[in-house]
């Protein structure tokens, strides 16, 4: 008998454990062959049989050598519990368990002596979400009636740059009694009030990339819905930013600044202007650390529109050469301002923090007005690659902090003058219309979501450790991948029409939120239309508490 | 619910029209208190246009230091009338020991100032001496203004005229315009000040209606000028938005209704003047309404208007003869006062429609 080697890796060491079942296989090899992780494999396996041919038992032993499925034990090509397997298995045969014991997180760290990467979200579940604990409680009755869903027409729209005080606006009064503008006013768009959040074409694969590109085009011109996509740090394709579908698209740019020599160069060709420039300073699911897409990752293509190598692409954690708000405001704005010559509205994009209010401050009270948006990222978005403690231990929740920046506007009477935006982990439940209105009425103008619409394409990541694997370039259903065979498994006409109908069904879900509560427009900062369960989240949140 | 009324006339009109503009409607309203204001004046203010009148209800205590303040900053009073009271037993009616109408002379070194300067004076003054009346509830200061007078009450507002006696007619109390309401505030405290019509720089508003974006008003009026507080009634929101954007901002009152009901985004799109609705929707997207609402307003210059919320949930009509109109919550409370009108020039406004009425008495309607 061998010596045992306890520090060998098992099934057991893993996240995930295979649950095979050999008589029911008949070896038809789909599992292993859509396995992206390279986490099972064919096997032979040694077995005895014990048998009895004669009247009488008459026991003997036969040993044959039997072709099985058996889990990779390494933490390289271990299990990610995607379900691929099962989901191709004809017979039942085979699927991932959950692993309680895993010892994933120290063997892995023991093992690599290198700090654990991956995509997805954050893994440490907390309690109820603060968003369950808040209900829209004031309801339309009697001499306020409730208004119907179907019959009346809604506002549906958020605006996206820059707001004026009222008495700074330059209008004047013309000869007729009518009013006329005596001076140029910064870009304001009216949008949907939710955003496809920055997802790069990077860390998505083409086909999705252009499902959501295809998504948001069909939502304008065919449903009437003013939705905007945000490009995400690393560039937009030639032929995109060439067309007149750029006007739905929110150019992004990051501290890595990929791509953006592309779209300089594409700029005397544009036939529109982009609905709006986004700079990251941060995320909120990875704080204080820079986009990080793996070599895998660096396709061809990729390697075009952001003009690099195929190497790991790291953005630095800050824009450098930013010293202060103040700097941020001045250079970088004005800048891209003077570039589309002050027809594109121009925000930023923070992670939640602690400090979130003193920049909001600092922006809200520049005297330029020029930050056209404060898109505020909390913890529990999703992220490409990164780091797994930052994902799960850095960032803060969005929704306290957004009613936050909000109440610092309301006590300096600046409310929506930079419109707040607001994610991280909106729609989590499945239920964006729900978050997002609640959000809304807590202050935010609107919302941008990212890991949804991931989610909505057929992504089998979940907060509880399943998947996460964007980081890898294996995306087992071709989101997050540019490899070929995977990148096919995705059908992106399919990926539209999933995105186009939820947001369809998220459009008539937020006019049966506003019609109870008889309103007709956004009711942005209504926070008396929402009541807490939960004493602590009514007192940080200024809600009615209910029990 | 509310039922709310107003009259303006060529003629001075003596209070009693009011009361009966509102008591045909008492089955609509709950009773609970009579208020109204009283713009371009007759009878014994008819000689005094241009100084303030100070109208409050007050303790002795508080009529004192009131007039302690008053004096202090130089005001000197020209001018005192105090209603006679008929204190008859079973009256329903929360009365205040002191029902204070004094018209005073601007302090010296004001006469010679210009309107802007007198105007701050005078809502300064206001606020100092509602914050000095506060404590104890020593007195309620609701106007401090030329030509303006105001009255509010708790009770039977039927009690209330017969305690005032505002039933018989006189040529000594009278106005060109008075704009009139019967309840208290009862989704909120009853006090006085929340009682409609309110007052403010030369500015009159009353509603009928909830206005659901009460918070979003208020969190941004709150900041937008020191006169802009109370707020004991979602109404009030109203005249602050109205002060606003015709007095702060300077707007045409046309203006006013694309700030409270702003077009929907779909017709400002097809509108010449899109750029400027634009604007107005965005940065004065705190100050739109929403829910029912007929809002009666009256400004400085005694013009008097009316309009609804976009959605129209709450009636209004107006009705009018060659010296009069008179704008109503029912058509009953016109038919009381101008029952020889022909009914079929009477306008009923709609959603998108401002009438305004001016001193001619010419009516104008304005779509938005
Ligand atoms: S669950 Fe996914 S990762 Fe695990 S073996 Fe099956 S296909 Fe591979
Ligand atoms: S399915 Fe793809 S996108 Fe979803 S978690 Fe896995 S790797 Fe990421």
């Amino acid at each position: 008998m061998e010596t045992m080697r306890v520090q060998n890796v098992t099934p057991n060491d893993l996240p995930w454990k295979i649950k095979y079942d050999a008589s029911r296989c008949t070896l038809c090899g789909s599992c292993v062959a859509a396995c992206s992780f390279r986490a099972i494999e064919a096997k032979v396996e040694r077995r005895r049989m014990v048998f009895s041919e004669g009247d009488f038992p008459e026991p003997k032993q036969r040993f044959s050598a039997v072709p099985v499925i058996r889990q990779v034990k390494n933490i390289k090509n271990y299990c990610r519990g995607c379900g691929i397997c099962e989901k191709v298995c004809p017979n039942d045969a085979i699927g991932p368990e959950r692993n309680p014991d895993t010892r994933h997180p120290i063997i892995t760290r023991c093992l690599g002596g290198d700090s654990i990467k991956r995509g997805g979200r954050k893994n440490l579940e907390s309690a109820t979400r603060t968003l369950d604990k808040i209900r829209v409680g004031r309801i339309s009755q009697m001499t306020d009636p409730s208004l119907d869903a179907q019959r009346h027409t809604f506002d549906l729209l958020a605006p996206f740059g820059r707001i004026m005080p009222p008495k700074k606006l330059p209008l004047g009064v013309g000869p007729e009694g009518l009013l006329q503008t005596e001076a140029n006013m910064p870009p304001v768009r009216w949008i949907y009030p939710v955003i496809i959040g920055d997802m790069s074409i990077g860390a998505l694969s083409w086909r999705m990339w252009e499902a959501v590109a295809m998504a948001t085009a069909y939502l304008n011109e065919e449903c009437g819905l003013p939705v905007r996509m945000c490009s995400g740090e690393g560039g937009v394709p030639v032929r995109l930013l060439k067309s007149r579908y750029l006007k739905y698209m929110i150019l992004q740019i990051a501290s890595g600044h990929f791509g953006w020599n592309r779209i300089i160069k594409a700029m005397p060709h544009m036939v529109e202007d982009p609905a709006g420039i986004l700079i990251k300073i941060g995320q909120g699911a990875k704080p204080g650390d820079g986009g990080l897409l793996m070599a895998q990752k660096v396709a061809e293509h990729i390697q075009a529109i952001r003009g690099v190598p195929k190497a790991d692409l790291l953005s630095p954690p800050n824009h450098q050469g930013l010293y202060s708000i103040e700097e941020s405001v001045q250079k970088m704005f004005l800048s891209f301002n003077a570039a589309f010559k002050f027809r594109v509205p121009v925000a930023i994009k923070v992670a939640a923090s602690a400090t979130s209010v003193s920049v909001f401050n600092n922006l809200v009270r520049d005297p330029y007005n020029i930050v056209g948006g404060f898109f505020l990222d909390g913890i529990d978005g999703g992220t490409g690659a990164a780091h797994e403690v930052s994902l799960d231990h850095t960032g803060h929740p969005i929704v306290s902090k957004l009613r936050d920046c909000y109440l610092a506007a309301v006590a300096q009477g600046r409310q929506g003058q930079i419109p707040l935006w607001a994610a991280g982990g909106l729609g989590k439940t499945g239920d964006l219309a729900a978050d997002a209105f609640k959000m809304i009425a807590l202050g935010a103008n609107g919302v941008f979501t990212g890991k949804l619409i991931l989610q909505m394409a057929g992504c089998v990541g979940n907060d509880q450790g399943r998947c996460n694997a964007c980081n890898t370039g294996l995306c087992p259903v071709g989101i997050t991948t540019q490899e070929g065979p995977l990148v096919h498994r995705l059908d992106p006409e399919k990926v539209a029409q999933n995105i186009v109908n939820y947001f369809l069904a998220m459009d008539t879900e937020f006019k049966k939120l506003m019609a109870p509560i008889g309103n007709s427009s956004l009711p942005v900062g209504r926070s008396d239309a929402l009541v807490s369960t939960d004493q602590s989240v009514a007192d940080k949140l200024q809600l009615q508490y209910v029990c | 619910m509310c039922r709310i009324g107003a009259i303006k006339s060529l003629n001075y009109v003596h209070p009693c029209q009011a009361l009966k503009l509102m008591q045909s409607q008492q089955k609509g309203h709950d009773n609970s208190g009579f208020a109204m204001v009283m713009h371009d004046l007759g009878g014994i203010f008819e000689a005094y246009k241009d100084m303030p009148t100070l109208s409050m209800a007050c303790t002795d205590e508080g009529v004192k230091i009131a007039e302690d303040i008053l004096h202090e900053a130089g005001f000197q009073r020209v001018m005192q009338w105090v209603p006679e009271t008929s204190d008859q037993p079973g009256l329903d009616i929360i009365a205040m020991p002191n029902y204070v109408f004094e018209t005073f002379d601007y302090p010296r070194q004001y006469r010679n100032a210009d309107q802007k300067a007198k105007e701050d004076l005078l809502v300064d003054m206001r606020l100092i001496l509602r914050k000095a009346l506060e404590k104890d509830e020593l007195g309620f200061v609701y106007s401090f203004w030329p030509d303006v007078i105001t009255l509010k009450e708790i009770g039977d507002p039927r009690d209330i005229g017969t305690y005032f006696n505002l039933w018989e007619p006189d040529k000594n109390f009278t106005a060109r315009v008075i704009t009139a309401q019967c309840r208290q505030n009862t989704n909120y405290d009853i006090v006085r000040y929340a009682a409609h019509p309110f007052f403010l720089q030369g500015y009159t508003a009353l509603a009928n209606g909830e206005n659901t974006f009460y918070l979003k008003n208020v969190e941004f009026q709150r900041k937008l000028h020191r006169g802009y507080i109370g707020f004991e009634s979602d109404s009030q929101c109203f005249l602050y938005s109205l002060h606003y954007v015709h007095h702060e901002l300077g707007w045409p009152l046309s203006y006013f209704k694309h700030v409270i009901t702003p077009l929907p985004f779909e017709d400002i799109e097809h509108r010449e003047d899109k750029e400027q609705l634009l604007a107005i929707r965005q940065s004065l997207a705190h100050l739109e309404i929403n829910g029912p609402n007929t809002i009666i307003g009256v400004l400085p210059d005694n013009t008097m208007f009316t309009c609804c919320d976009a959605k129209k949930l709450r009636p209004v009509v107006v009705g009018r003869t060659e010296d009069t109109v008179v704008i109503s919550s029912e058509v009953c409370g016109i038919n009381e006062i101008l029952p020889d009108r022909d009914w079929e020039t009477d306008i009923y406004p709609h959603e998108r429609e401002v009438v305004a009425i001016d001193n001619n008495l010419e009516v104008q309607r304005w779509r938005q």
